[in-house]
Parts: C-alpha cells; sequence; structure tokens
C-alpha cells in the first residue's frame, strides 16, 4: 500500500503553488469580479502555455498524457488561488464528457483544441430551480439532432464557445450533446452570480443543431460527474487549506484585551474544527483519487464521500474564517468573502449536497 | 498511488487468513461476552493463541517476542482480524504505549525480559499518568519520587483512573523527581512492578457499571535504578514518547459505531416500514459515512508516511476526537429512532446485542481518556497549526510555587 501522491506529482504540485502564488494572487479574482469581465484572461493564456489543461489528455490529441493524480494536485492549486478561469469547464467537464462518451471523430475535433487552450466550453445540465444532475431534461433532442430547450446556471456559459448539453433523447433517456453555441436560435443571457468571478449564464436553445456523444448511454452523466466531483474536491480542499491559512494569520497579528487574537482558546479551537474538516475532505479526495486513477469499481461511492465533504469542508473553512477577522471579515476590501463565495459556486456547480448524500445511499445500500 | 499487496504481502495475506479461519471465533449474532473479567479472560486466551502461533506484536524484532515484520503487515493483520469477533485490541495500552518506552530506554538483558513477557502475553502492563490533582494537565503530577544513596527510588502518592491496573503485572509510572524546578524538568518515569509492597490498587466503579479504572496509591514502593525509563529529570520527554505511540495506537482502535449503525439502517424498521427509507436516516447514513470513510483514508495516509520512515505525528489526533463523539451521536440517533423500546438495556431485546445502549453509556469515557476532545484540539491547534499558546500561570516558577488543588 502507498496511499500518497509519488514524488513526481508533488513536485508538479509545489511548482504549480510557485506559479499561481505568483501569477494568481487573490486580486485576480477580484478583478475580474470588479470589471465584469468573463474570466482572467492574461492568467489564463499563461495556464494555456504551461499545459495544463492538456495535462490528463493523451498525446495523439495534443495532451500531455499524464494522468488524474497530477490533474488531482493542479486542482487543489487553483482552489487555494481561487483562480478565476474556466478551468473545470474545460477539463474536469468538456474534455473528460469526450474522454468518456466521444467517439474518434468527436475526439480529433474536440480534445486538440482544449488541449491547446484554444477554446472555452461550458456544460449546461440544470433546467429549473430544484433540478438535480438525474432529473429527466425537459429540452429535447430530435431525431435530426434539433435542440429545443433552455438550460440554466450555465457556468462560463456567455464565453464558451461550445456547449455540452444534457436533452432528452426520443428514447426518453438523457443524452449528451456537443452544442456550438454561435448559431442562430442559441441565446444568451447573463445572471449574476453567487462567486462573481465565475459568471453564469441562461441559454435558450430554439432549434439549433447539436450532435451526441457518440458513445452516450444513460450512465454516462453520472461517470461524468464523478471524474468532476473528485476533482472540484480537490479544488475544495485547495480553498479550505487558503482560508484557514489568512484566519490564523490574521488572528496571529490582531489584538483584544491586551493579547493577539489567535491565543483565545474559542479561536484556537475553532481553527482545530476547520483543519479537522479540511482533513477529513482532504483524505476523502485522496481517496476519489486512487478510484479515479485506477478505474476502481468503488469511484462512484468515492466520488459521493469526496464531494460531500469537501462541501462541507469548504463552506466551514470559509465562514469561519470570515468570522475570526470580525467586521473585517465582512467588508468588500477583504478577501475572506472571495472563499465564502468560491465555497458557495463550488458546491452548486454538479448539484448540491442533498443529491450527492442520496448518492452515497444508493451506493451503500446497493446490494439490499 | 495504490492498494495493492507486494508479493510478500499477499502471501503473508493468504496465510493469516488461513490461520483465523482456523482459529479465530467468527462474528455470529450470539451475544458477545459483556461481563468484564470474563471478556479480560478471553483477551488473555486470545493474546496467547496468537502468540504461540508467532503472530504478537508484528511489527517487533524477534528477540523481543515479536514477529520481526512491518508496520504493513501489522496492518495487514488488522484488516483481517477485523471480520471475526476477537478483542483484538484489548491489551493496546500495554503494548502499544508502555512497550515502544521500554524498548526504547531499558537496557539489556532487561529489555528482552521484559518485551518477550509481555509480546507473549504472561505480563500485562498498565500507563500509571494521570492523578486526582492532574489529567489534562498531567505534567503538574505530584507522585514523588526519592533517591536514597543505594540508588534505589522511592515512590509515594496516588494515580487515578488507570486503566486494567487491577489485572496489571507492570506499570509505567510518571513522578516528580525534583519540586524546585519548572514543572516540564522535574519529572522521572519508572518500571513499576504492581505486585511488589507499596502498590495498592482500588478499582473505580464507572458510570457505566463496569469497573475497569482504578485508584493505585504508592506507600514507599522501591524502585530500582534500572527501572527509571529515561535519565532523571527526562520525564516528559518519555511520556511524550509514550502519548506519541499512544496516537497511532489509539487512531486505529477507537471504535465510531459506524459499522453497527449501518448494520441498524440494514436491518430495522420504524413504524413497520424499512428505515432504510427515512429521509432523516439517509441524512445521517451519509454524514456519518463521510467521517468513517475520511478518518479511514486519513489512516492509511498517516500509516503510509510512517511506513515510509516517518514518526506519527498529532495529526493522530484526529482520528480519537471525530471517533468519540460520532460514536456517541450515533448511539444517541439510533436509541431515538428505536423509541420507547431504546430505553431497553438487554442484549436479548435491543439491536446489535445493545450495542447502542452500551455505547451511550461508554462513549462519555472515550472521550475523555488520552486526552480530551478539549485537549485533543488545543494540541492540534498548537502542535498542528502552530498557534500560539494562552498565557499561563504556570510558566517560569518551581513546580512547588505554582498554584494547584
Ligand atoms: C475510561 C478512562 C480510562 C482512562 N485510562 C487511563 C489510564 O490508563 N492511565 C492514565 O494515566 N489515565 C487514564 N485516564 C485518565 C484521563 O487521561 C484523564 O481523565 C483525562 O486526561 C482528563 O483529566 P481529568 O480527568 O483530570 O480532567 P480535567 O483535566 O480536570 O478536565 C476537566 C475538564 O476541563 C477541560 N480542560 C482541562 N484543561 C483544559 C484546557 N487547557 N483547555 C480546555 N479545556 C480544558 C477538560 O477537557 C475537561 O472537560 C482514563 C480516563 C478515562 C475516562
Amino acid at each position: 500500500m502507498n496511499f500518497d501522491f509519488s514524488e513526481q506529482q508533488k513536485l508538479i504540485q509545489s511548482e504549480a503553488r510557485k506559479f499561481l502564488r505568483e501569477q494568481c494572487p487573490p486580486e485576480r479574482m477580484r478583478q475580474v469580479m470588479e470589471q465584469d469581465a468573463a474570466f482572467d484572461d492574461d492568467l489564463w493564456s499563461r495556464i494555456r502555455d504551461l499545459g495544463w489543461m492538456g495535462l490528463a489528455i493523451p498525446e495523439q490529441y495534443g495532451g500531455l498524457g499524464l494522468g488524474y493524480l497530477e490533474l488531482c494536485v493542479i486542482a487543489q492549486e487553483l482552489g487555494r488561488a481561487l483562480a478565476p478561469i474556466p478551468f473545470s469547464s474545460n477539463v474536469y467537464l468538456f474534455n473528460q464528457a469526450l474522454v468518456i462518451a466521444g467517439n474518434e471523430a468527436q475526439k480529433q475535433r474536440w480534445l486538440p483544441r482544449v488541449a491547446g487552450g484554444e477554446l472555452v466550453a461550458c456544460t449546461a445540465v440544470a433546467e429549473r430551480v430544484g433540478d438535480q444532475p438525474n432529473s429527466l431534461p425537459v429540452t429535447e433532442i430530435t431525431q435530426d439532432g434539433r435542440l429545443h430547450g433552455q438550460k440554466i446556471a450555465v457556468v462560463d456559459g456567455m464565453r464558451a464557445e461550445v456547449a455540452l448539453v444534457s436533452a432528452r433523447s426520443s428514447k426518453g433517456e438523457v443524452i449528451l450533446c456537443l452544442l456550438e453555441l454561435d448559431q442562430a436560435g442559441c441565446e444568451r443571457a447573463a445572471t449574476e452570480s453567487l462567486d462573481l468571478s465565475r459568471p453564469l449564464a441562461t441559454l435558450t436553445l430554439n432549434d439549433v443543431k447539436a450532435e451526441p456523444l457518440a458513445h452516450c448511454t444513460a450512465q454516462t452523466l453520472t461517470e461524468l460527474y464523478n471524474t468532476a466531483a473528485v476533482l472540484f474536491a480537490f479544488e475544495q480542499v485547495g480553498g479550505c487549506e487558503a482560508a484557514l491559512k489568512m484566519g490564523m494569520s490574521y488572528t496571529k497579528q490582531r489584538y483584544a484585551f491586551g493579547r493577539p487574537v489567535a491565543t483565545f482558546q474559542a479561536i484556537k479551537h475553532k481553527f482545530a474544527d476547520m483543519y479537522v474538516a479540511k482533513e477529513i475532505a482532504l483524505s476523502n479526495a485522496y481517496y476519489g483519487a486512487w478510484a479515479l486513477a485506477s478505474s476502481a469499481p468503488e469511484l462512484s461511492l468515492a466520488a459521493a464521500t469526496a464531494r460531500v465533504s469537501a462541501n462541507q469542508a469548504y463552506f466551514e473553512c470559509s465562514r469561519e474564517n470570515l468570522q475570526a477577522h470580525g467586521g473585517m471579515g465582512y467588508t468588500w476590501e477583504f478577501d475572506c468573502h472571495l472563499h465564502y463565495r468560491r465555497a458557495q459556486h463550488l458546491s452548486l456547480v454538479l448539484g448540491g449536497t442533498p443529491y450527492w448524500k442520496e448518492r452515497i445511499n444508493t451506493e451503500l445500500l446497493r446490494a439490499e | 498511488m495504490d492498494f495493492k499487496d507486494t508479493p510478500e504481502q499477499a502471501q503473508f495475506r493468504e496465510q493469516i487468513r488461513a490461520w483465523l479461519k482456523e482459529n479465530a471465533q467468527p462474528k455470529t449474532e450470539t451475544e458477545t461476552v459483556r461481563e468484564l473479567s470474563a471478556r479480560y479472560q478471553q483477551a488473555r486466551a486470545w493474546y496467547k493463541k496468537k502468540a504461540a502461533a508467532g503472530y504478537a506484536c508484528l511489527e517487533w524484532p524477534k528477540k523481543y517476542g515479536g514477529a520481526g515484520l512491518t508496520p504493513i503487515h501489522k496492518l495487514i493483520w488488522s484488516q483481517e482480524v477485523a471480520h471475526y469477533d476477537e478483542p483484538d485490541d484489548y491489551f493496546v495500552i500495554g503494548l502499544g504505549n508502555c512497550g515502544p518506552a521500554i524498548m526504547h530506554f531499558t537496557e539489556e538483558p532487561l529489555r528482552s525480559k521484559l518485551l518477550q513477557r509481555m509480546a507473549a502475553n504472561e505480563d500485562v502492563w498498565c500507563q500509571l499518568f494521570s492523578e486526582p490533582g492532574a489529567g489534562s494537565d498531567v505534567a503538574g503530577l505530584k507522585t514523588s519520587a526519592k533517591q536514597a544513596d543505594n540508588g534505589e527510588w522511592r515512590i509515594n502518592g496516588q494515580k487515578i483512573w488507570t486503566s486494567g491496573a487491577a489485572h496489571c503485572d507492570y506499570g509505567v509510572v510518571l513522578c516528580r523527581s525534583d519540586t524546585t524546578v519548572s514543572k516540564y524538568k522535574g519529572l522521572t518515569m519508572f518500571i513499576i512492578d504492581m505486585r511488589q509492597p507499596g502498590v495498592e490498587v482500588r478499582p473505580i466503579k464507572q458510570m457505566d457499571r463496569g469497573q475497569h479504572f482504578n485508584e493505585v496509591f504508592f506507600n514507599d514502593a522501591v524502585v530500582s535504578d534500572q527501572y527509571r525509563l529515561g535519565a532523571v529529570g527526562g520525564g516528559w520527554e518519555a511520556a511524550l514518547l509514550v502519548l506519541m505511540n499512544e496516537r497511532m495506537a489509539i487512531t486505529a482502535a477507537v471504535p465510531n459505531g459506524f459499522a453497527e449503525f449501518f448494520e441498524f439502517v440494514r436491518s430495522a424498521e420504524l413504524d413497520g416500514k424499512p428505515i432504510r427509507n427515512h429521509p432523516l436516516v439517509r441524512d445521517r447514513l451519509a454524514e456519518w459515512h463521510c467521517m468513517d470513510a475520511g478518518v479511514r483514508a486519513g489512516f492509511y495516509r498517516m500509516f503510509t508516511a510512517v511506513a515510509q520512515g516517518g514518526m506519527p505525528g498529532a495529526e493522530g489526533a484526529i482520528g480519537k476526537l471525530v471517533a468519540g463523539k460520532m460514536n456517541q451521536d450515533i448511539a444517541q440517533f439510533t436509541l431515538q429512532l428505536m423509541g420507547a423500546a431504546g430505553a431497553i438495556h438487554d442484549p436479548k431485546i435491543a439491536h446489535e446485542n445493545a450495542y447502542f445502549q452500551d455505547a451511550i453509556l461508554y462513549t462519555p469515557g472515550i472521550r475523555l481518556a488520552g486526552g480530551t476532545d478539549e485537549i485533543m484540539r488545543n494540541i492540534i491547534a498548537e502542535q498542528v497549526l502552530g498557534l500560539p499558546q494562552e498565557p499561563r500561570a504556570d510558566k517560569g516558577i518551581a513546580f512547588e510555587d505554582i498554584p494547584s488543588n
């Protein structure tokens, strides 16, 4: 047994951390929020140059051909740095959908462009408030591949050139389709998002041309979300670590009652609890990473477990970090709300905690 | 990153599987032994049996009665033995806490003699740290050790909460050898023969009606200097070594109740319908699964670090902190689901041999023993996260000048 990342993977991680510390301080997220930008183009192109977008894409499609474990450590660093870029939309979701269910032609067409960071993609699943990832979409795809319907809360939907869209097939099953967004009948409208650095769109699809993923089955969306859940969990844990660190440094230099706030036990125990929640989430993410990298049958349970603990841990760490900052924590100026907002975004993007808790139950009680 | 056994480890797993199948008690629906001294006898028989087969103290060197294997083998063992109904963690205090201290601080031939007997379960050991006036703040203890001109030590004072002391042959005792220096400097640690004159053990009745822990009184108990563990005045460093090993041992051993809760969810009914369909139950099942899985995966991480030559860090505090309260919460929630019948503390009637009724009564002890929840949080905050200590009233002054009760 060896339940750790390799030296090589740890090196990738520390290089990524160093790079992001220099290139992506929290002001980058703030700038995107304040300028109403879609994302940080400058950071995006630098990351493209490092090859991260094609990290786990096979070399034949222009990627680096590394595995999921390398992607996990990068995700953790992106989360720590609050990177305001569509990395997850492209890499955890669009990419993976093609890898899981695309045919050769579809992979040839799209993967090299994603690997090269030449386009932005988005994933459009939810349609109504309360929709779960496994809700059957109202959006329909006709026999000749025309889509009708509306998708909401589409992350990166305003800038994306192509979308992965879930639709109801003529058999009444969920099917994932590739949809080029620059075509007549396809309308986008921006909606304000909780995490202002990760903007959302509503897509209205009126008789638009789409192409089903060739090998898509009723299970594909679940498989895709399992993979993404593990990668997002690493981002969330990265965020937890940053929030914890922030709270500790602030309270060490802030004085009250004649001593540093960090010496008060109520505050220390708060940090201890944040750390415990973070460690549980990290350990579960490790297990998810193992399951993902080894295509283990445990992936489904491991992914749901990693997701639920990461959702909870980042919420706890981000809100208690804010609390430990006192009034300063509630200002726009301080960065506490960046984590608080990002925690909400990340915990909602694949469907919320209740859905994933239900998945845990299904997996645990499956044999019954 | 993988969970694979090497060919050698796989072979070891096969070998112990075969042995356990022949020799270990399968898990059954029948009542487990609850009465305390019968449980103790059962545990001794089990330890002797595995020692005779060469499976005692797998990771200890052979010359000390171990099997000369690695921590990985020990992990494989605990994974396999978990499928059986054997008290395989019963003597964890002696083997997990005292053993490493003996290995580290004594000289031959005493060392081999004591360890071999401990490994073979000929001697059972206890840990005598806590006192009426010093539990969380154990370095504030007062039991005195004074050295005579012939080199022998005389121990006087009182220990309390000593688990298993009534059955034990030896103990590791932490004493104050100098009251004129600061509290952490004046401590010295010894081995003590629990059967010798001047040592009196009185069982204490616990809130769960058990009598596992004890008071121990020392009245001019004489200890030879070769039983000293570490330097005179070096007791605190020696105690830290014991406590560090305790964390590693405990992380793996503290029960969290999840397996029993899961079994309950699978089999029980609420108002005549399968309880597993109840939304509240499903919510709790997911929550506790995440904690159970997270602590287990965390243990694998810690274990990997130790197997690669690292030391078990203070992170081990997480396992105990999470498991104790979780077990108590699980017991409480499950009893509530049982409704009025939850109050029946009878293994013939209550689910899982009255596991939840037992657990609601023993879990308060788990949250105290081996460092309370609050102390675990202090350890995480100060030793893992490096946060500053609180202002203290006992710093920089001689022990005898510190205010105490
Ligand atoms: C079942 C059981 C078995 C045990 N077995 C052994 C054994 O084998 N050997 C042995 O030596 N001891 C043993 N103990 C003793 C155990 O280690 C102590 O009970 C424990 O360390 C707490 O000490 P105390 O009881 O003196 O409580 P106190 O230290 O008086 O604590 C009282 C309360 O104050 C809190 N508190 C104390 N200090 C702080 C602080 N700095 N910050 C915040 N809160 C604080 C505690 O958390 C607790 O809630 C056992 C205890 C139990 C319950």
